[in-house]
């Protein structure tokens, strides 16, 4: 048994220590966010947050996740209490399958985190690890820069929830 | 006459009220009488009764769709359509997709088709049954029909007097076959349809609900792994189960002949098992694979089936200049996010399979098939997946899913591929060669054209079971179906190889190759991708022959007006002058088609930057201009053509399937590389031409050529070279460049 905190609860994870952390989530702790796409930490649709940084979820066993804190979309918000870049999102459509969308605001919440005011180089330049097949690049980039926006709003309006911080 | 009863149906659909729905039966019924009487638009000619598409009972409206949600948005555009000729809240309905159990057989959901085919039935069958509902309500109320009016689910008379539409139906009311026309509302007054309402399915999969087949967890599922043969052909030799079995939740082997799979408990110990399985299972593998680096060659030496498609002559019309080109496009991977997904179980004598197919009925039959039972003993039911862009691998994992959970009974197995499954088994998009030739006049007018398509088929999509590796590796193998060019007008690999500009002499030649050396199907767009890249390469060329502007010239060549609104969009919104010369290093492109010759008309105008130490290429801005007749969701229009345009980028710049003699060698992300965020353009404008009460138009595949071929004049622009192999690659540019 392994202790992992995972949106802000403990959980009692029954699994082999070289479990990658994409299947704790996915199959101990039925989460739905973090995707399957490679397994090779290739193309971010399984990216969450663990200790403020943006994490490929299929290469991190668990065994490396002692005494850290994991975050995932499901942590952010809900569809009735979005987080600012679940509303982003929304508001931009940004998505059309949606498959690596999950992926793509994880590691957006993770550099807004640490930059609430990023230039659009410096999105292009985060979110170059995860690939979107659709095509719904543009989108994604304004829902970030909306999500930027809104951050800096809901910190005047204590109604929004902001997630992770 | 009333339509045949299914049971397994009734039982379904029985209760509150609720409207009894048969298809298979009225399918044929419809057939018979399809001499006889005019058919009713959309695919209400292939299932003509209303409740197939419309039903009303205690728990609401509900709209039935045989098409499959791709995310293309399609279900929340279908809700727009209902909800307007209904006259009912758009958030009052459901809407409920591809299910052989619930909905009409629409076969695929491919080729730009959804809302042309499908919408256009929804939209019919609401008006019809408004109409049925108001008759009803006049006869209840002995009030004039014209004396009614609908509102908010609701029919409302004279005196303000309100019958609900649960209120009105009754008995099998609806179980009616669609009239020929319907009394649609004027478009003017259209308050949902044309508006851009949110997307139903995005709140869930920003926020980590279940959206995807991959997402669903049945009680007692377990997980499985293929095992997948390295090459194809490759046969099991040897294949010791002993180090596998002990290791901890281990569930079962299935074998049968070179289909090699395993189960266990929790995910990631079949994955574990898988890796153990693949150490000990040998293989005896043969070459087969053409030469990559020549698929020219390869491809117009193979025995082809030639047929000339169009031909027209006019003797009095001679050239004066000729020119010929030859392009070339590889073989390229749909290459889905999610790998292929699909779960299963038997029981009760019913395999039912959760999958992400574009086509349930088609799979259902090569399922049944495959697993030689009954059709009704098999159900599919479309869970969204990753999108697939066409056929990819999700029809085989369905058929895996199936042939492992036979083996299981009770049980809900779940497969899920591995990325270098999907990149090294999926079918890929064919590869082609067009040659073209063409000669202008002293006016700089083409007057003698000629275009040669040498493909494959773009269809090796299931209906039998020959098509599904697992059919394909049993033991019992079952053969794979002779390969069958797609008819036009739509056409398979000759998909907009007619073009659309008038010539007065003209010869296009289909040259179908039968023999299909890799694995291939479907990819968005199928052959218009390539074809429509080679014929608005040429138009450039040939309009820099002439010395003349490609946009006007163009429009010299064009008569159908729509198309040339839509050039003339797309040219001013870019700011396109004539004789304009692009900054250093960057060049201007322009592209235009009708896809399919018959859907939506696209025209891109694009900007590229080329760094001449390298090579790279960079789209700086696109702006495109699209007609897709009525406009029923302008924002899900126009992400579609965003998508699209990105993808074919993609595709253009950077995309080939690469193979050795005997494997194919890429197999995941590094060894095929796509689109990334650094390559990812400034801007994309989309301008949408809308037609109000014209026919939907499919426009889901619309930019895929144009965007191909105006990228490729983009670059000609910038550099003053002409790449004709697919993809441009830095490489290639560079070398260009520097020859």
């Amino acid at each position: 048994m392994t202790t992992l905190k995972v949106n802000g609860h403990d959980h009692e994870i029954d699994a082999d220590p070289d479990t990658p952390l994409l299947y704790v989530l996915r199959d101990e702790l039925k989460l739905n966010a973090a995707k399957f796409g490679c397994g090779l930490g290739q193309c971010g649709a399984c990216t969450v947050i663990v200790d403020g940084k943006a994490v490929l979820s299929c290469v991190t066993p668990l065994l490396l996740l002692k005494g850290k804190e994991v975050t995932t979309l499901e942590g952010l918000g809900t569809v009735e209490k979005p987080a600012p870049i679940q509303r982003a999102f929304m508001e931009e459509q940004a998505a059309q399958c949606g498959y690596c969308i999950a992926g793509m605001m994880m590691r957006a919440q993770a550099l807004l985190q640490r930059n609430s005011k990023p230039t659009d180089a410096q999105i292009r330049s985060e979110m170059q690890t995860n690939l979107c097949r659709c095509g719904t690049h543009m989108r994604i980039l304004r829902a970030v820069h909306r999500a930027a926006h809104l951050m800096d709003t809901a910190e005047l309006t204590p109604t929004t929830q902001g997630g992770a911080q | 006459m009333n339509g045949p009863v299914n049971l397994d149906r009734r039982q379904v659909l029985a209760g509150g009220g609720a409207l009894v729905v048969s298809f298979s039966l009225s399918d044929a019924f419809a057939q018979d009488h399809a001499a006889a009487a005019p058919k009713p638009p959309g695919s209400l000619a292939t299932s003509p009764y209303l409740d197939a598409w419309i039903r009303i009972d205690a728990d609401g409206i509900t709209i039935f769709t045989g098409k499959a949600e791709l995310g293309q948005g399609f279900k929340t555009a279908f809700q727009q359509i209902a909800a307007e000729e209904l006259d009912v809240s758009f958030a009052s309905l459901k809407v409920v997709t591809a299910d052989t159990l619930l909905t009409a057989d629409e076969g695929y959901t491919s080729g730009s088709q959804s809302t042309q085919y499908s919408g256009t039935a929804i939209q019919n069958a609401a008006a019809q049954v408004r109409e049925i509902l108001v008759a009803e309500a006049a006869r209840r109320l002995n009030v004039p029909m014209e004396n009614l009016r609908t509102e908010n689910g609701a029919v409302i008379a004279p005196d303000g007097q309100r019958l609900g539409y649960g209120d009105l139906v009754a008995d099998n009311m609806l179980h009616v076959q669609a009239q020929p026309k319907s009394k649609l509302k004027n478009p003017a007054t259209y308050k949902v349809m044309g508006q851009p309402v949110p997307r139903v399915d995005i709140p869930a999969k920003v926020t980590g609900g279940a959206a995807y087949v991959q997402d669903m967890r049945l009680p007692g599922m377990v997980h499985a792994r293929i095992i997948r043969p390295p090459s194809y052909g490759a046969q099991l030799t040897e294949c010791d189960t002993a180090s596998v079995e002990k290791l901890p939740g281990f569930v079962k082997v299935v074998r049968d002949g070179n289909f090699l799979a395993v189960v266990a408990r929790k995910e990631f110990q079949a994955i574990k098992a898988m890796r153990t399985l693949s150490k000990a299972a040998k293989w005896k593998e043969k070459p087969g694979l053409p030469k990559q680096d020549d698929l020219l060659a390869v491809l117009t030496s193979l025995k082809s089936n030639d047929t000339t498609i169009f031909q027209q002559s006019d003797a009095s019309a001679t050239g004066q200049k000729t020119i010929e080109a030859t392009f070339t496009r590889p073989y390229q991977a749909h290459g889905s996010i999610g790998p292929s997904c699909a779960i299963a179980q038997f029981a009760d004598g019913t395999m039912k399979v959760w999958t992400h197919t574009q086509g349930v009925y088609p799979d259902r039959q090569g399922i049944a098939e495959m697993l030689k039972v009954p059709l009704p003993s098999v159900r599919l039911i479309h869970v969204e997946g990753s999108g697939c862009y066409g056929h990819n691998g999700a029809d085989d994992a369905a058929a895996d899913a199936a042939l492992i959970a036979r083996e299981l009974p009770g049980i809900p197995v779940r497969v899920q591929w591995m990325r270098e499954q999907e990149h090294t088994w999926e079918p890929f998009g064919p590869a082609m060669v067009t040659k073209l030739k063409a000669s202008l006049d002293g006016n700089g007018k083409i007057v003698d054209w000629n275009f040669d398509v040498w493909t494959n088929t773009h269809s090796m999509r299931p209906g039998g079971a020959g098509s599904m590796l697992a059919a394909q590796h049993m033991a019992e193998p079952f053969a794979v179906p002779e390969p069958q060019p797609i008819p036009l007008p739509a056409g398979g690999g000759d998909r907009n190889a007619i073009p659309i500009y008038k010539f007065p002499n003209a010869k296009v030649v289909h040259r179908f190759i039968p023999e299909m050396p890799v694995r291939v199907s479907a990819m968005r767009a199928l052959g218009a991708y390539h074809n429509i890249f080679s014929i608005e390469s040429f138009m450039t060329e040939l309009a820099e022959l002439a010395g003349v502007d490609p946009v006007e010239f163009r429009l010299n060549h064009l008569e159908d007006k729509r198309g040339r609104e839509v050039i003339e969009k797309a040219a001013k919104e870019f700011g396109w002058q004539k004789a304009q010369k692009a900054p250093l290093d960057r060049g201007y492109g322009f592209a235009f088609a009708r896809y399919k010759s018959l859907a939506a008309y696209c025209a891109i105008a694009s900007e590229v930057e080329i760094n001449r130490e390298t090579g790279r290429p960079r789209l700086v801005r696109a702006v495109a201009a699209v007609d897709s007749g009525q406009v029923v969701n302008p924002d899900g229009l126009i992400n579609q053509v965003e998508g699209a345009i990105l993808q074919s980028m993609s595709w253009t710049l950077y995309e080939a399937v690469t193979f050795d003699d005997t494997r194919i060698t890429s197999t995941d992300w590094q060894t095929y590389p796509i689109l990334r965020f650094d390559a990812v353009p400034d801007k994309i404008d989309v301008h949408i031409i809308n037609r109000p009460g014209l026919p939907f138009l499919g426009s889901g595949e619309t930019g895929q050529g144009p965007a191909a071929a105006s990228v490729a004049n983009a670059i000609a622009n910038a550099t003053g070279k002409r790449l004709r192999d697919l993809p441009l690659t830095r490489k290639k540019i560079k070398d260009a460049i520097d020859a």
